[in-house]
């Protein structure tokens, strides 16, 4: 059957269903389905979530200031992002104002995540869906180091030898008959493009990535004591800053801003010489790819904002990356966005397995509500114990779909980086301007697949750059005699009102996320999370407009549906992490005892 | 089977020579807490074993097992993955998605039947017939159920399979359980935390590896090697805790002179792992280092044990030896020892907050 979206697309669930689960190298666990016509073009497509964590009900009645511990839980990969998320909310509720260093710390922090994350994505989530790891088997060294020596003429690690060693390495793993993580990969597939010597180097990249990526989280765990999960407060930072007094061995000191700095320039020059070339020169080979794979982009941004470089100053004066959207496709047209607004952010359950009093209307996160309902519809194929085809006509998700001002909208890299050009944001411009010119493509070529990998790529330079600029900012403030980290004036839960609320943003990697709480008598009364895909992965609304993972596969054609190569490039694109994506909120009791216990 | 290469054939052709191979051995021993005598047979070990092949599934989690994990700096992650272990199935970083993916731990399961490794990231939730998690199309604990089966041992990554962790928190609405309530006719090793130190999990599968058997575990499942100790025993702040040198507010000059924070919250003394020693990300720093308490995340039902910004209150007397058993059997026995014992510590904070307005005070070490 035929249809068309409110929102412009074509579906057509006539053809072949193929479905593609467990969808791998993402965070959590993701279904996609899709159906194709007789040219293997795909015409249909359905995002499911499964699975549900409810963190959400946990956090009722507990301590605020306890908040972030638990909703960093939400998310190991894209690790602090909920939790510095949760401190603002806490913050904006209760009125706490941060020290200046405690502003330029959580910057460094999440720069330094900003950096690694996408690094991970691109080598270890997204490089193997462009490379052939076995293809790497049959090229020759010393033209594999001609080819690295080009595009990065100063990275070290690009002699003969150092590439022959590798391959032989690969050879005798391969051999060995036990291929560990590519075994069963799609190796040999038409769709792979790159010569044999472009994908020993990136081959070679991906464990000198893996190797390096330790090395930059390690700013995290000077600040916050370990990563993956760090510690953060309620006030400012943990860490206490003293460079000249007793004791200072025990706290934020010479040695430790030095360690910082070493990682800073180690990670700018590896980002520089390593990502940034490998991007370029992979792009090149895959020019196709900036026409497939759009969806909402080019659409539909959104964007929080991100980086404030005062304290306390949530404004775009203030923001880095500034906070807007853009919708219908009018790019020059940003727009504000007002967490708070209650017409503005909502969430549907429509086609989510929650139930709504009233399924035709959206939640501002203030006022959320969710019973989980767990049900297929009639037309599925299979059971619950094992599921063969879903139906997208009923409930199909366990990821709810937020909408701005009743939009589908795609968050992440690209819109943010998409919203930062159109607010006019000069280093952006230049950024993107000069890779495009580099490409040999129009600014459309954004609008896809590749655009938004070459985005996140972007992204990490720029990050990188702010991390250093961060950096010198804390060593200027300290030198100028500022060593506050912490503000504990209301931190004494006495100190509070009887009833507060508020909403803290934070753009991770993957995107707009934001918190809202409820506090009552000191504890939390409610507790709101919406985050990136949630926005992504949504599936279709009360008006059956598509998210936007369903939207940028539309159109894709397939060498071939059994290896399902092109939807993983497409879905990897925006980096899913569904752990995030399938939350809940409790804004009374109900609920929980409708859960059923056994 | 295609003949498998043994870790030592894999480093030589790697340029390794032997003596760099001997020194990385004792190494391994010396992070295994070995005696340097023993690193010839991890030496044996190497030149001689096939790799073992790894099955890593994933329930209801955050991944941060996973990213730990690939933080390990001794080995590097990478040396694991291509040279120690065959990590056949991890849907975190594998190739194959769908049909693909799912071949492989069918097909595991049947070359390698009681002989491959089956590690578990997350937890399966049981409410609702397990439909809070579907993998594949099925159960997450269907799965687990089945993989379980065949496997030589399963491995409960992190305090979400070791305990049940953050969904497992009260109410836990999915009735997320750990991977021992479903698992219960195989070894299972818990190596818990939130996550766990990345060496102390490739320290826990070298050690497999290279000896050939399962680490020894204390009563509640952990290995001793890294789980036997608290926090608090190898805290280098423990001689501010003796003499009563507390922080008493963040950011005030006691936190800036890197004093105990037991009065922030901290639960290094009731949190057994290897933090305070091993540290974490390569031994840069570990949560008390860096200014704020431990909020014991190694340990059961952690999560509901807070606020975790109020003092502990059951904390055992100064000086007291414990190890892991006798502690879990002192918390059995009832309130009165933690009521008793809190008591003591309170004396003795009020009485050293006395002393340190008079004179700055010198870690006096087996006061009380």
């Amino acid at each position: 059957m035929s249809t068309t979206t409110p929102n412009g697309f074509n579906l057509d669930n006539a053809g072949k269903r193929v479905v593609v689960d467990p969808i791998t190298r993402i965070e959590g666990h993701l279904r996609i389905e899709v159906n194709v016509d007789d040219k293997n073009v795909i015409r249909n497509a359905v995002s499911t979530g499964t699975m549900w964590r409810g963190l959400e009900t946990i956090l009722k009645g507990r301590d605020p200031r306890d908040a972030w511990a638990f909703t960093q839980r939400i998310c190991g990969v894209c690790t602090g992002v909920h939790a510095l998320a949760s401190v603002r909310c806490v913050e904006d509720a209760l009125g706490i104002k941060i020290p200046e260093n405690a502003n330029t710390i959580r910057n460094i922090m999440s720069l330094a995540l900003y950096v690694q994350d996408h690094l991970v994505h691109f080598y270890h989530l997204h490089a193997l869906d462009w490379v052939d790891v076995v293809s790497g088997l049959k090229a020759d060294p010393k033209a594999t180091s001609d080819l690295a020596q080009t595009v990065s003429p100063s990275w070290p690690k690009s002699s003969v030898g150092y590439f022959r060693d590798l391959q032989n390495r690969l050879k005798k793993f391969v051999e060995s008959g036990q291929l560990g993580p590519f075994r069963n990969g799609y190796w040999g597939h038409p769709a792979y493009k790159l010569p044999p010597e472009a994908n020993l180097m990136a081959t070679a990249h991906y464990l000198e990535a893996l190797d390096f990526q330790k090395e930059i989280v390690k700013i995290q765990t000077i600040f916050g004591g370990k990563n993956p999960h760090p510690n953060w407060l309620v006030g400012g930072v943990p860490c206490p800053i003293n460079l000249n007094d007793t004791g200072g061995i025990g706290a934020i000191n010479m040695e430790r801003l030095n360690l910082v700095s070493s990682i800073v320039d180690q990670s700018l020059a590896f980002i520089e010489q390593v990502y940034i070339p490998d991007l370029v020169a992979v792009a090149g080979f895959y020019k196709d790819w900036a026409a497939i794979g759009g969806g909402l982009a080019g659409k539909s941004f959104l964007s929080y904002g991100e980086f404030p470089q005062f304290a306390n100053d949530q404004s775009n004066k203030s923001l880095l990356l500034p906070r807007g959207a853009i919708i219908d496709g009018k790019l020059t047209e940003v727009l504000d966005v007002d967490l708070k607004a209650p017409d503005q952010i909502q969430e549907f359950v429509t086609h989510s397995w929650y139930s709504y009093s009233d399924e035709t209307k959206g939640l501002h996160p203030f006022d959320g509500v969710t019973e989980p309902k767990f049900a297929l519809g009639p037309n599925t194929k299979g059971d619950r114990k094992k599921l063969e085809a879903i139906d997208e006509n009923a409930k199909y998700s366990w990821v709810k779909s937020p909408r701005w001002k009743g939009h589908a909208m795609e968050v992440g890299p690209l819109a943010r980086f998409v919203v930062a050009y159109m607010s006019g944001r000069q280093d952006v411009k230049d950024l993107v301007d000069s890779t495009l010119k580099t490409l040999d493509v129009p600014i459309t070529a954004l609008f896809s697949t590749l655009g938004r990998t070459a985005a996140r790529g972007l992204e990490a330079l720029w990050s990188a750059k702010q991390l250093k600029a961060f950096n010198d900012k804390l060593i200027a403030s300290i030198k100028a005699g500022d060593t506050a980290t912490a503000n504990t004036e209301k931190w004494d839960p006495k100190s509070w009102p009887k009833a507060a609320q508020g909403a803290g943003f934070m753009e991770a990697p993957r995107g707009a996320l934001g918190h809202w709480i409820k506090i009552e008598d000191t504890k939390i009364a409610n507790y709101q999370a919406v985050v990136p895909t949630t926005w992504n992965a949504s599936p279709r609304d009360a008006a059956g407009k598509i998210g936007a993972y369903e939207a940028s596969l539309l159109d894709t054609p397939m060498a071939n549906p059994e290896q399902p190569l092109e939807i993983l490039r497409t879905i990897h694109s925006f980096d899913p992490c569904l752990a995030c994506a399938a939350h809940v909120i409790g804004p009374d009791d109900r609920e929980v005892t409708k859960v059923t216990v056994k | 089977m295609a003949r498998v290469e043994t870790f030592y054939e894999l480093l030589r052709r790697q340029g390794v020579s032997r003596r760099s191979f001997t020194k990385f051995c004792s190494l391994t021993a010396a992070s295994l807490g070995l005696a340097p005598a023993l690193a010839p047979k991890v030496a044996h070990a190497m030149e001689t074993k096939p790799r073992i092949p790894v099955l890593w599934l994933h329930g209801l989690e955050c991944t941060c097992c996973s990213e730990s994990f690939i933080r390990s700096a001794h080995p590097l992650v990478k040396d694991v993955v291509l040279s120690m272990i065959s990590l056949d199935y991890d849907d975190t970083i594998m190739a194959a998605a769908g049909h693909q993916a799912e071949k492989c731990l069918e097909d595991i399961r049947t070359e390698y039947k009681g002989k491959y490794l089956l590690c578990v990231e997350g937890n399966p939730p049981i409410g609702k017939d397990g439909e809070y998690c579907i993998v594949g199309g099925r159960p997450f604990v269907d799965q687990l159920t089945d993989m379980a089966k065949d496997a030589m041992a399963v491995v409960s990554w992190g305090s979400c399979a070791s305990w049940g962790c953050v969904q497992a928190a009260k109410p836990n609405p999915t009735h997320a359980v750990p991977v021992h309530e479903i698992v219960k006719d195989k070894p299972v090793i818990k190596v818990p935390g939130c996550p766990p130190i990345a060496e102390v999990m490739t320290g826990v599968v070298s050690y497999i590896v290279t000896f050939d058997r399962l680490p020894e575990l204390d009563r509640q499942g952990r290995p001793k090697m890294f789980y036997s100790q608290r926090i608090h025993d190898k805290c280098y702040r423990r001689p501010h805790f003796d003499a009563g040198q507390f922080v008493e507010a963040w950011d005030d000059e006691n936190a800036r002179k890197g004093y105990c924070l037991y009065k922030m919250g901290c639960r290094g003394p009731t949190t057994y792992n290897a933090c305070s020693v091993t540290r974490w990300n390569e031994g840069v720093s570990f949560p008390i280092q860096s200014g704020h308490g431990c909020i014991g995340c190694s340990e059961n039902d952690f999560w509901d044990n807070g606020p975790f910004y109020e003092r502990l209150t059951n904390i055992s007397v100064f000086g007291a030896e414990a190890n892991a058993d006798q502690w879990a059997a002192r918390v059995g026995v009832g309130v009165g020892v933690g009521v008793a014992a809190h008591a003591a510590v309170s004396a003795a904070v009020r009485m050293t907050d006395k002393e340190r307005h008079k004179s700055p005070p010198m870690p006096k070490g087996g006061h009380e």
